[in-house]
């Protein structure tokens, strides 16, 4: 089946690695192929930041985004941009101290921020964090693929706080969506 | 062992490069295509390469030239302003017979246009873009792997029939990441030395000369005016002129067939499209879902020299459809050659054409 998964926040909280991290765990790991693409405004870092990924058993002709039925939103502007965009059936998840809106689609919200700054003590894993209730929440990828993916994709040496991130991610996502 | 990677197509590209031997890359960032450069700047000097980042489009073109007359493998990559720039001496290496490889990760244009939006608005420039008249070979890849995989064809291209070879991408293969295999070695063909007692731009049936590049013991004359065998300036005689063009040309027309790369889908169909590069996914996506043998496809991979004979194969043919990324280029090209109707599906603004877009147009020619 076919699946097509928005990220959206601000640039500098690692949207775009986002979604390579769910690309590759998808196409090197759970044996499905995957494509990734993003948006190369000329956006700088604070401004909107869009990444996406298309997952799928079959091979993937058509590489482009058209309906997504998975949003990440992790700033208010990323949600004003692409989430409200969200149809009902989607699955939303927003980072729930940075986004204020709430969609029509059903979504969950997961204060992964707040998490990373204060249990994790590094703000910069908020992303992992969320990577890891998407994960939970959608099933998308498997844990193990993403897990390998994440330790693929980070700077040496952050080994361990992404993965503690992504597991504090997957606790995040089976308590507070029950979608 | 080969491995498998989840990768940019720009990134691929490079990797292609590399495993074909590129060993000098001289260029100028520009976007969509300075991951290229990127890349290579980290990982040619390891390789015992030369990465030069050049003061601007002419002067990278010319250094590569430069570097390919060592014997060097040698390409560039850029985008629709600086490929402008190149054309002057882009016409230089088609005159002088200097191997490169010119990547071109297209945007839209004219002028500076969308940086970062995608768009096939180069493909007659390729072509013709360098004044007087001359041949080139260009290549259309349509995924990540095809990035690797025809980049890597583009210098054995380059190599045996001594042209400057294009590698027509955009800014949808070019940026994307997709899962890529990449071998531990290709196959590759360099040009025929000089033969002994042969003059340095003498050239047997094929129209190929063969390769003496400076430091190989032969003494070779290289220029731009029109020359004789020797590689001497004759530039009065219009025979000489004559003998000489009309080489250049044929050697990569009379090689159409050999130079040939195309897929066919449903020879037998009425409705055919033709594409190259990314909207052939489209086409694949639409034929997907619709599973119907009266739609045929011609995907082409190399659209110069343009392999007319593939449009044959489709016998039953009522009528072509060619989507392109740009207001109807390649699509000349077709109606020239056929007499059946073709229709032209433009899409320009930098968005590969939907599915949905596609099947409208269907509906309309059936």
């Amino acid at each position: 089946m076919r699946h097509e998964v928005r990220f959206s926040g601000y640039g500098g909280q690692g949207i775009i690695l986002s979604a390579v991290i769910l690309g590759r765990a998808a196409a090197l790991y759970d044996g499905k192929y995957a494509v990734q693409t993003q948006v190369y405004g000329p956006e700088a870092r604070g401004g909107a930041s869009m990444g996406q990924v298309v997952i799928d058993d079959e091979p993937i002709l058509y590489p482009e985004v058209a309906e997504p039925d998975i949003f990440v939103i992790m700033s208010q502007q990323g949600f004003e941009k692409y989430g409200v965009l969200a149809r009902e059936d989607a699955v939303m998840l927003l980072d729930s101290d940075l986004v204020r809106s709430r969609p029509i689609s059903r979504y969950c919200g997961i204060p992964a921020t707040a998490e990373a700054k204060g249990t994790l003590g590094r703000e910069i894993v908020a992303n992992i964090v969320m990577m890891g209730a998407l994960v939970t929440a959608t099933g998308v990828v498997s844990r193990e693929a993403i897990e390998r993916a994440v330790l693929d994709s980070v700077p040496r040496g952050t080994e361990e706080l992404n993965l503690k991130a992504l597991k504090r991610g997957f606790e995040l996502g089976e308590r507070a969506c029950n979608l | 062992m080969s491995r498998v990677e989840f990768m940019q197509g720009n990134t691929a590209c490079a990797e292609g490069a590399l495993a074909a031997g590129c060993r000098f890359f001289g260029g100028y960032p520009i976007t969509p295509s300075t991951e290229i450069a990127e890349a290579m700047a980290r990982k040619l000097p390891k390789a015992g390469g030369v990465f030069i980042s050049m003061e601007d489009e002419l002067a990278s073109i010319a250094a590569v030239i430069g570097a390919a007359w060592t014997g060097t493998r040698a390409m560039t990559a850029t985008s629709g302003p600086g490929f402008s720039l190149m054309m002057e001496n882009i016409g230089y290496a088609a005159m002088t017979e200097t191997p490169c490889v010119i990547v071109n990760i297209q945007r839209g244009g004219p002028s500076t246009g969308q940086p970062t939006r995608a768009a096939q608005g180069d493909m007659l420039q390729c072509r013709f873009g360098s004044h007087g008249d001359y041949s080139t070979i260009a290549i259309t890849p349509n995924s990540v792997q095809e990035m690797f995989d025809l980049t890597a064809k583009a210098f054995d291209l380059a190599d045996r029939f001594r042209v400057p070879t294009f590698l027509m991408a955009d800014e949808i293969v070019g940026h994307m990441r997709e899962r890529v295999t990449i071998p531990d070695a290709v196959e590759v063909t360099r040009s025929s030395p000089l033969a002994e007692g042969s003059l340095p731009f003498e050239a047997g049936d094929d129209g190929i000369p063969g390769f003496a590049p400076f430091g190989s013991g032969r003494s070779v004359h290289v220029t731009g005016l029109t020359h004789d065998e020797r590689g001497y300036p004759d530039t009065t005689d219009p025979e000489a002129h004559d003998r000489l063009v009309r080489r250049l040309v044929a050697k990569v027309e009379s090689a159409r067939r050999e130079i040939a790369d195309y897929e066919v889908v449903n020879p037998d169909a009425e409705t055919v499209f033709v594409t190259y590069g990314p909207p052939s996914r489209t086409v694949q996506q639409v034929m997907r879902d619709r599973r119907d043998d009266s739609i045929g496809h011609l995907r082409l991979r190399v659209v110069w020299p343009f392999p007319e004979f593939a449009l044959q194969e489709f016998g039953n043919a009522q009528v072509f459809l060619m989507p392109e990324l740009n207001m109807g280029q390649m699509v000349r090209e077709v109606q020239r050659h056929v007499d059946q109707p073709v229709v032209s599906i433009p899409k320009i603004g930098g968005e590969l054409q939907t599915p949905a877009e596609l099947v409208q147009v269907l509906e309309a020619h059936r």
